[in-house]
Formats: C-alpha cells, sequence, structure tokens
C-alpha cells in the first residue's frame, strides 16, 4: 500500500469539514477524489500532503507515519497545492531548481530533473520569464512539474485542469495517463470529464464525508441514464454547502 | 543541508529582487554614518572612537530589521506558498533558520558597508580598532536577535504591517529595557528588584562594554540565545497553521 488514510477529520472552528474519511491506493492506481465545492476535497489533500494536522485519523505514506515521521513521509510526495501558488519574482527555472535543491536533487541529477519535469509539462521558452507574468495555466505547468519533479511514487493533485485551455488540458490528462503506470495518483477535482478521461475509480465526497467509492462507470450504472453527472447530481448537494 | 541551503538563496534571492532589502541597507549605512558625523558630535569630541557610531545600531536596527523580516512568514501565507513550505520535507525550525541566516546576511552586508568609517577614523587617529572589531561583532549577534524577534512576529501575526508594528514596539522595549530612565522608572514605581530584574535584558546596554573594547561572552550569549528563544517562536507558530 502506498497511501493510506483512516477515519480523517478536520474542523475550522465549528465547522466540520472533513468527517471520517478513509482511502488506501497502491501504485497504479489513479483515483478521483469528486465532490462540489466546499465538499472538503482540499482539506483532505491538505491532510494527505502533511500541510494539515487532521483532528482525528491518520495517514501512512509507505510505511511512514505523516504525524510522526513527516519529513520521510513527504519525501514521497508529490503535491500540487489548489491554486498553484508560487514565488511570482522567480522563473520556472529558479523556482523548479529551488524545490529540486531543497528535495536533495543537486546538481547535474538535479538539473536533469528539472529539465525532464519541464519537458513533460511543456513550460518551453517560457522557463525563463517571472512567474508573475505567466498566465494561469503556465504557472499551473510550473506547479505541476515541481510536484513530479522528484518522481515521486504518489501524486497529490488539486484541481490539475483548472484554468488550462482546451488544448493544455488534454496535454496535462496525457501526462498524467502517462504517469500513472507506476505511481498512485490522487486528484481532486469537480470535472466529470477529468474522472472519466484519468481515473479508475472514483471516491465522491460531499458535506465531508465519503457519499460514494467506485469505478466511474460503475458508479454511473447506477442511474437510469448511465451518466455519471447524474450520479453525483444525486448524491451531492447542489450548493455545495459542507 | 541542501534544503537549508535551497531555502538561504531563495531568500536572497528574494532580497536582491525586491526592493526591500536596497532600502535596508542603503538606509542603515546612511543613517549610521550620517547620523555620527552629523548628529553625534564625532567632530566635537576631537577623539578617534566610534563610540556613537555603535551607539546607533541598536535604536537602528529596532526600525530596519522588522523591515527586513516582516515578509518572512507572512507574505508564504499571503501568497499561500507556504503551502508549498509546509510540504517539503524539511522541518519549520530548518526553514525558520535558513530564513534568519538569510537576513542575516542582508545585516552583515549592512554593517560591511559602513566599514569605510573604521578607515576613516584611523586615517584621522589613533583608535582602538580592537574595541571596534568587537562592536562591530556584537552589533551582528545584536542583529540576529532584533532579526529573530521580526520573524516571529512575522509568523505569529502573519500580517505583514501587524508584524512590523509588534516587532518594531517589542524591539523598542528590549533595546531600552537596560538604559537607566527605564531602570529608575522601574525602581521608582516598583521597587529596586524591579529595576535588577529589567536592566539585564536591555540590549542597548548589553552592546555599551563592546564600545570600550571589553568583549562580554554573557552579552554574546544572550544575543543569541534571545535569537535562539524568537526562532522556536516562530517555529511553533509556523507549524501552528498545520493545525488550519
Amino acid at each position: 500500500m502506498l497511501l493510506q488514510a483512516t477515519g480523517l477529520t478536520k474542523s475550522f472552528s465549528a465547522r466540520k469539514a472533513v468527517r471520517n474519511v478513509g482511502l488506501s491506493m497502491e501504485a497504479g492506481e489513479t483515483v478521483a477524489l469528486l465532490g462540489p465545492n466546499g465538499a472538503g476535497k482540499t482539506t483532505t489533500l491538505r491532510m494527505l500532503a502533511g500541510f494539515l494536522e487532521p483532528d482525528e485519523g491518520a495517514v501512512r505514506v509507505l510505511h511512514y507515519d505523516m504525524r510522526r515521521q513527516r519529513v520521510k513521509a513527504q519525501t514521497s510526495v508529490g503535491y500540487l497545492p489548489e491554486g498553484a501558488p508560487l514565488y511570482g519574482e522567480m522563473t520556472p527555472w529558479s523556482y523548479l531548481s529551488f524545490i529540486a535543491d531543497a528535495r536533495g536533487l543537486s546538481g547535474s541529477k538535479g538539473r536533469a530533473a528539472l529539465m525532464r519535469a519541464a519537458n513533460r509539462v511543456g513550460l518551453g521558452a517560457t522557463i525563463y520569464q517571472p512567474i508573475d507574468t505567466l498566465s494561469k495555466g503556465y504557472k499551473r505547468r510550473t506547479a505541476l512539474a515541481a510536484a513530479i519533479l522528484h518522481e515521486p511514487p504518489i501524486l497529490l493533485l488539486d484541481e490539475p485542469t483548472d484554468g488550462l485551455d482546451p488544448n493544455q488540458t488534454v496535454a496535462i490528462r496525457a501526462l498524467i495517463r502517462e504517469l500513472a503506470h507506476d505511481k498512485a495518483i490522487l486528484i481532486s477535482t469537480h470535472n466529470l470529464e477529468d474522472v472519466e478521461t484519468m481515473c479508475r475509480r472514483a471516491i465522491v465526497v460531499d458535506g465531508g464525508q465519503v457519499v460514494a467509492d467506485g469505478e466511474p462507470a460503475e458508479l454511473a450504472a447506477r442511474t437510469p441514464s448511465k451518466k455519471l453527472g447524474d450520479f453525483f447530481r444525486a448524491v451531492t448537494r447542489h450548493d455545495g454547502a459542507a | 543541508m541542501n534544503a537549508f541551503l535551497a531555502i538561504y538563496r531563495r531568500e536572497i534571492e528574494g532580497f536582491v529582487q525586491t526592493p526591500a532589502a536596497y532600502i535596508f541597507v542603503a538606509a542603515f549605512a546612511a543613517l549610521a554614518g550620517g547620523l555620527t558625523f552629523q548628529g553625534g558630535g564625532f567632530f566635537e569630541s576631537s577623539s578617534a572612537d566610534l563610540t556613537a557610531f555603535f551607539a546607533l545600531h541598536p535604536w537602528l536596527f529596532v526600525i530596519l530589521a522588522p523591515a527586513l523580516t516582516m515578509k518572512s512568514w507572512a507574505e508564504e501565507v499571503r501568497q499561500g506558498t507556504i503551502e508549498t513550505l509546509l510540504t517539503l520535507p524539511v522541518s519549520v525550525p530548518f526553514i525558520a533558520l535558513a530564513k534568519h541566516c538569510a537576513a542575516w546576511t542582508a545585516i552583515l552586508f549592512a554593517l560591511l558597508l559602513t566599514t569605510p568609517i573604521w578607515f576613516t577614523v584611523n586615517y584621522l587617529g589613533a583608535p582602538d580598532n580592537a574595541a571596534i572589531a568587537a562592536s562591530y561583532g556584537m552589533s551582528f549577534l545584536a542583529a540576529g536577535a532584533y532579526l529573530a524577534l521580526g520573524q516571529a512576529c512575522s509568523a505569529v501575526t502573519g500580517h505583514q504591517a501587524a508584524a512590523f508594528v509588534a516587532a518594531v514596539l517589542i524591539g523598542l522595549g528590549f533595546t531600552a529595557a537596560g538604559a537607566p530612565a527605564i531602570t529608575d522608572a522601574a525602581a521608582r514605581s516598583l521597587g529596586p528588584l524591579a529595576a535588577d530584574l529589567v536592566a539585564p535584558f536591555g540590549f542597548a546596554a548589553r552592546l555599551e562594554p563592546a564600545w570600550r573594547g571589553v568583549l562580554d561572552m554573557g552579552a554574546a550569549l544572550y544575543f543569541l540565545l534571545f535569537a535562539w528563544v524568537a526562532l522556536a517562536i516562530a517555529s511553533l507558530f509556523a507549524s501552528a497553521r498545520r493545525g488550519g
């Protein structure tokens, strides 16, 4: 098991954002964490990445406990945060160099990893442009390159195709499919096309809880129309309130 | 170590690419030099010593160190990069230390820029160079304490302006704590024990022996310990953001 979470619960003030969420993932599995806005997807991903401490429950990455062996656990995780936050004054090159160094990939090994990741996401000539001047799509590509740079066995991607144009979306979906053969990839999304084109399994969350878990086609088959969108609407609240 | 150096270099790059560090270095060199020669009575004293110059340092650090450090955690929170930073395989105290060392490097650069003043007094007379060297060393250590305080305020408040104001006010308190006006007031209002309790914390008072050429190891340790405590607070509050 590459990634295992049990009983994850997180509250912000009086609001319970995530309640008793559990999941486990193996290599070669691409799983969608599907839910409306405010369902608790980002909070769940943040707990899995070790950014947020769960109030209850535990995360295990390989054989490391995220709470007690955080640094070792985080070595094996690549994480694309929501909104792809970056240092605007840096260029993608200097940002990715920083990430490579921080992950212990220095010198020629680091440069090779950087170039491989930059080429995979298609940064092209923008790699020497200040990040502040890049489009939203290229910023997201830069953040995605940072997440895959160290070839982690686990990838946590929060809305990886958000803000991308149709061509970029197709390219990033193809990249994720290519990466999927030896990694456990968890994608947080509310885009049903992302789920149908990339994921073998979908975990549907609403109000901070898992409301369904299964193969997209199997979930879709539970509705008379056999459409995943209809299933999603049936099991989630339409206002997205948690 | 790689991660430490990576964060250190990123912070240095951040300083180089934004005007705050330039303003800090220029303001420090200009104010320290200008006030020493114009308002510090350097020429009137007719003696080749830099006491007036070094006496200004803590007061300049009170204002300028927070200007350098107010962004350290607050900006990470504002632009969301704290999420990237705290999901790297690096412990938070290491991140805080790397940030601190980068800001300390900027201070070192600012202090080095003032060395022409040292050469000037040597040209004009025969100063006690050992005392000047000791004073530079202690100023550098004191700067470390002010920077760590600034970083702690940035981590606690998560807001640049609030961090600046808090660090200036707390810094002022620690700078003035050993001054006779403060200790006398404490003695008058709360008794001599209060004055004895307050006096050892005064940054400016702790620096004074160095100006006379006395290397006070107690003062050096005090500044290092102060910085360590402040960085521990910064780490604690930065880590607490994991709680949401």
